[in-house]
């Protein structure tokens, strides 16, 4: 018997890792990353709930968000080798072309 | 009892690998323990008895964007990462917020809206065919929806990807 509760605080710290690693990390793909650690971390309380609820309709949505992150992994990284090949660099710190 | 064991340990090896994915300076060593964060996971849904989301998250998530990564990790090269004006910024900033949004969370999780449910190890598993059901019959549009999306990245990644005539 564990606590829903329990679930729920491990997504939420989770995310707020993902979302950390988002703002601190100056390497593109890093940052990438971490959006699918956040997805992630989505991803656990629809299955928590989805238990509580005794409703599938969870795991089809979650189902849904893997397919979305799948199909946004496959356009990011193309537009990061995009960037790679103009600016010569992943930190998002030199991708600046709007500031000249 | 075993519940509570199985969700301390992988739990903890979630948390473990989250932080190392923060901390760790090469973009590879932050990937593998994004690998073993996607991995416990697919525990504790098993835990939660969905097995369905379990084995996909192995196969899909694990598997198939894990190596996508990895790929262009190695296709580009990418070496540690170095620290700039923009990261100090960022640290200034950054800390107080993600505290804030933590305790923010946790504040409406723990106090307002505290649930008291108890989840029993196999109290709630499904089979897989349940899911295929509500799949292919009550979610059958956002599914072919799905399908086009995929159409669009898939022509998207190829164009954004090709060399510059």
């Amino acid at each position: 018997m564990v606590p829903i509760t329990w679930y729920l605080v491990l997504s939420a710290v989770l995310f707020t890792i993902g979302v950390a690693a988002f703002i601190f990390k100056r390497n593109i793909i890093t940052i990438f990353m971490s959006i699918e650690l956040m997805l992630n971390a989505v991803n656990l309380s629809f299955v928590a709930f989805a238990n509580m609820w005794k409703d599938l309709s969870g795991h089809i949505f979650v189902f849904f968000v893997m397919v979305v992150a799948a199909a946004e992994a496959a356009v990011g990284l193309a537009i990061i080798i995009a960037v790679f090949r103009t600016r010569q660099t992943l930190n998002v710190d030199r991708v600046n072309l709007l500031k000249l | 009892m075993i519940h509570q064991v199985l969700f301390i340990i992988f739990g903890g090896i979630c948390v473990a690998g989250a932080l190392n994915l923060l901390l760790q300076k090469h973009p590879i060593s932050s990937a593998l323990s994004l690998i073993v964060v996607m991995g416990s996971l697919a525990a504790l849904y098993l835990l939660l008895g969905a097995q369905f989301v379990a084995a996909i998250q192995v196969i899909v998530y694990a598997g198939a964007i894990m190596v996508l990564f990895v790929f262009v990790i190695m296709l580009l090269n990418a070496g540690k990462e170095e620290h700039t004006k923009g990261s100090r910024i960022a640290m200034w900033f950054g800390v107080p917020s993600v505290a804030a949004l933590l305790g923010m969370v946790l504040f409406i999780l723990l106090q307002r809206g505290k649930v008291d449910y108890q989840i029993e190890l196999g109290a709630f598993a499904r089979p897989t065919r349940e899911v295929a059901i509500l799949l292919f019959r009550d979610y059958l549009l956002p599914f072919e929806v799905t399908s086009v999306l995929i159409l669009v990245a898939i022509m998207g990644a190829v164009v954004l990807a090709r060399k510059e005539q």
